[in-house]
């Protein structure tokens, strides 16, 4: 990076905003209902008594009355305080892959054809988006090796659980459900992985990684025994190393009587490249909202689609998109289901999406998203570990694809400015606040950033240039980094409090109780 | 403040005990180094000035330092300046403990730690900046200004939790002949960093506390009638007891049977006749910072015993945050048997929380 970067003047939209609650006025209304026509009323009775009486409010709701003109202008100020991903540069936002939605792909699914649909909708009326659902089926197995899938779980982690869950639902019909109880996980997978074995009852074994970064095999053969239930792993890691050996490690837990299961929530670095079944997995899952167009982050609807191989197919949840070659319809005579994750079959706008999407590219194109995303994080690597603060923990020298974990560690050591203050700091520059890590964090003072394939050469250099800068700046004026956001819509928040319950408002119930007592 | 902590290490005497190597230094050109380390910590203390009470003791074991960093300060006790002692060491540590402190920051290395432990054990919570030649003990901060950082948290309330943080120290005189041989000499309690365990934003903060709630549940759910269970030292292994109802030695082991203790603090004859009598397994934590299993504030457990028991029967429980705090170097056995040693090595699926399991390597 010979040229010089002008690092850009920002500061935040801020507006002293109430909250929607408190902006209530007695009798104000967004939207007048009109009365239903008399031949209606005399016909089905009043709306009200369309629902059985043990199951009406006794009180109404104690929704906020505010009028449609206030209501709009409080989200859309709400929304000039957020960085969005229209707005900024989401390249710190690893792991999450924070890659731009083609405005077209968000245009269809506001098409009335899409949005007016009804999940209760009989299925020859809905025989589109069933041809959807089977085709994107069909990309996903050619995708992953797999054959068979469920749109239905709406995020990576009921994916995951729904996997665990047909770990346990095979072992038990195999007679061994009850002796198989440990699942193997490593430590730079996602805690998903660990967390939703352990919601399904699993006891979690955990490995380590090696000296050169990768999971440990020895630990592995170590750990396998004959309560072995299943391996789940995330691949790449976090620390954006693929495990060279993984076939290896599969072939070890089959041989134990385990299953294998990979996340693919970094799926981004070996889109076309590398396909979970010829590694020998029996399940994968795809975060469809992070590598396949649909947006990431804002707690919007996702959809974990996992797939599994022929044996397992009959455990996936009801119901599945079936075709006859002239109908598609919804299968729910699946007797060995482990049963619904969610209700009706995902969130089918993010399916539609991933179609659309995937028809954009086609398979060359789905192998370039991930040769640029691997190109765009090495390029960030050189810049990034050419700055005097930063280290790679594990593995250095080693290529990476999608995404490193890196660490602060030297400056911290040096200056005192942590990690979290540069989070912090970063947003001064206009740039999304980066994610440091998973839990738990052992690499010290670290930071993830994921440049995906969607960010210019421009965007990477300067996202590099403003940690040089803040670098910079630790070692001359350590205060201004460890005392910002200085340009941002709120100062420094004291986040401690988060750690106790007690001071903690989740409800507006508990805001007007503390506000009251002071 | 120990005034002579780390005097030793820049002149090459690998730690500062007795007053004769003092001198030596002195000899050598070495000069104080503790107070510019605690300057450093106060530093980061400065911001709460006007909130806090600052006790210390007299001159350069703590008023000096504490006055220039421009805090006003009560000064307890008296010494004879130039001239003190590890017993002074201990009498502040007493004394401060005695007028109420929240917190007991002290300056030194695992010398001055030990002589803390003595004087107040694990009553009040503690915490080290490093300022010493020998830091093998688990209670500094990584850093003076770390440590300063961490007492701010602590005091101002944002961080509540505590853990327990071993007293280690080796035998200066041993070192110095080359042989490492480092004891185990107790407890502290120190205040806990959020960020080890688990981040502020994850929100749980109580991660140290649940997860040696969560090790105990574990294993004493396992516990099978008429096994005699060999609980070793330290504060992971006493939350079992805790759990059980039981009371026991948190520097020695206790043997327990059916859920009762049938012998406390158990010396190597008993243990021996324990195992020999009954089927029998060992609960050890491991020494945080260093890693020892075995042959490390343990060595009752000896290596008949471990032999006798089997590597299978070794229940190995810690903190993620204790086994994270090693960044990667293996757990250690020096059982001073080398056959024992070597059976003990390997991998462990060491205990880190109900229902949770790290697969670990075993060195000796």
């Amino acid at each position: 990076m010979s040229r010089e970067i002008k690092l850009r003047k920002y500061h935040a939209q801020v507006w002293d905003e109430p909250l929607l609650m408190d902006l209530s006025v007695e009798g104000q209304r967004g939207l007048l209902v009109p009365r239903a026509e008399e031949e209606i009323r005399a016909r089905y009775g009043s709306a009200q008594d369309l629902v059985p009486a043990s199951m009406r409010r006794r009180r109404p709701p104690d929704l906020p009355q505010v009028a449609q003109p206030q209501v709009v202008r409080h989200y859309t100020r709400l929304s000039q305080m957020t960085m969005g991903n229209d707005v900024s540069n989401d390249i710190g936002v690893g792991t999450c892959t924070m890659k731009y939605s083609p405005k077209v792909n968000e245009q269809l699914c506001s098409l009335p054809q899409m949005a007016d649909l009804h999940p209760l909708q009989d299925e020859s009326t809905v025989q589109g988006i069933l041809e959807i659902l089977y085709k994107t089926r069909d990309f996903i197995r050619e995708i992953s090796g797999m054959d068979e899938v469920s749109f239905q779980p709406s995020s990576g982690g009921q994916a995951v659980l729904a996997a665990a869950s047909i770990v346990r639902a095979y072992h038990t019909a195999r007679g061994e459900g009850k002796k198989r109880n440990q699942v193997i996980t490593t430590i730079f997978s996602h805690p998903v992985d660990a967390a939703c074995p352990a919601t399904a009852g699993f006891e979690v074994v955990t490995l380590m990684p090696d000296a050169k970064g990768y999971p440990d095999i020895e630990a592995l053969k170590a750990a396998l025994s004959e309560r072995t239930a299943a391996l789940f792993v995330t691949n790449p890691e976090d620390t954006g190393l693929y495990n060279p050996r993984i076939d290896e490690f599969v072939r070890l837990v089959h041989e134990a009587g385990g299953l294998c299961f990979t996340d693919q929530a970094n799926a981004n670095g070996v889109l076309g490249k590398a396909r979970a079944a010829d590694a020998g997995f029996d399940m994968c899952h795809f975060n469809l909202h992070k590598t396949f167009s649909s947006p990431h982050g804002g707690m919007g609807p996702g959809c974990g689609a996992l797939a599994v191989r022929e044996p397992l197919a009959k455990f996936l949840p009801v119901p599945v998109v079936a075709f006859d070659g002239k109908k598609y319809r919804l299968d729910y005579r699946r007797p060995h289901s482990i049963g619904k994750v969610r209700d009706f079959y995902g969130n089918v706008q993010v399916v539609l999406r991933t179609y659309a999407w995937i028809m954009s590219l086609g398979a060359k194109g789905l192998e370039a998203v991930a040769e640029t995303a691997v190109l765009n994080n090495n390029y960030l690597e050189k810049l990034l570990t050419a700055i005097p603060g930063v280290s790679i923990s594990y593995g250095p020298g080693r290529v990476r694809l999608d995404q490193i974990r890196y660490s602060w560690e030297k400056l911290t050591a040096e200056t005192g400015v942590t990690s979290e203050d540069i989070e912090r700091r970063m947003t001064d520059f206009g740039l999304q606040a980066y994610w440091t890590s998973h839990h738990p964090q052992i690499i010290p003072e670290p930071f993830t950033p994921e440049p995906t394939e969607s960010y210019s050469k421009d965007d990477i250099e300067y996202w590099a240039a403003v940690m040089r800068e803040i670098d910079r700046e630790a070692r001359q004026d350590p205060n201004r980094v460890k005392s910002a956001p200085h340009n941002g819509v709120t100062g420094k928040i004291d986040e401690s409090a988060m750690l106790f319950h007690e001071k903690c408002m989740f409800t507006y119930k508990k805001y007007k109780q503390m506000k009251q007592a002071g | 403040m120990n005034p002579i902590a780390g005097m030793g290490g820049r002149v090459g005497l690998k730690g500062t005990d007795g007053r004769d190597i003092v001198a030596r230094a002195v000899e050598k050109g070495a000069r104080p180094e503790a107070g510019r380390r605690a300057g450093e910590a106060l530093e980061s203390l400065a911001g709460l000035k006007d909130r806090i009470e600052v006790l210390t003791y007299p001159d350069e074991m703590g008023e000096h330092v504490v006055r220039a960093a421009g805090f006003a300060c009560s000064v307890l006790g008296s010494i004879r300046s130039g001239q003190t002692t590890p017993e002074d060491t201990r009498r502040a540590a007493q004394d401060l403990e005695a007028a109420g402190v929240d917190l007991l920051l002290f300056a030194g290395g695992d010398g001055t730690a030990r002589d803390i432990c003595a004087a107040v054990g694990d009553r009040l919570p503690v915490l080290g900046i490093p300022a010493g030649v020998k830091m093998h003990s688990a209670v500094f901060g990584i850093s003076p200004r770390r440590a300063g950082e961490l007492a701010a948290l602590y005091v101002e309330g944002k961080i509540r939790g505590t853990r327990e943080a071993e007293v280690m120290d080796i035998d200066e005189e041993a070192f110095r002949q080359e042989r490492v041989c480092a004891k185990l000499y107790g407890y502290l309690r120190v205040p806990s960093e959020p960020r080890l365990v688990q981040g502020v934003k994850a929100g749980g903060g109580h991660g140290e506390a649940s997860a040696l709630r969560g090790i105990a549940l574990d294993v004493t759910s396992r516990m099978e009638p008429g096994v005699a269970y060999l609980i070793g030292p330290g504060t992971t292994t006493q939350e079992i007891l805790h759990v059980l109802g039981l009371s026991g030695t948190l520097l020695g082991v206790d043997v327990v049977v059916d859920r009762r203790i049938e012998a406390a603090d158990a010396d190597e004859r008993v243990l021996l006749e324990t195992v020999e009598r009954m089927p029998a397994r060992i609960v050890v934590s491991v020494i945080g910072g260093q890693g020892y299993l075995f042959g490390r504030g343990n060595q009752q457990l000896s290596p008949r015993i471990l032999a006798r028991v089997g590597k299978e029967n070794v229940i190995v429980a810690a903190t993620p945050g204790k086994i994270f705090s090693l960044r990667g170097l293996p757990l250690l056995v020096d059982t001073g048997d080398p056959d024992v040693d070597r059976m003990l090595t390997g991998y462990v699926q060491i205990v880190t929380g109900l229902k949770e399991r790290l697969v670990y390597p075993v060195a000796c």
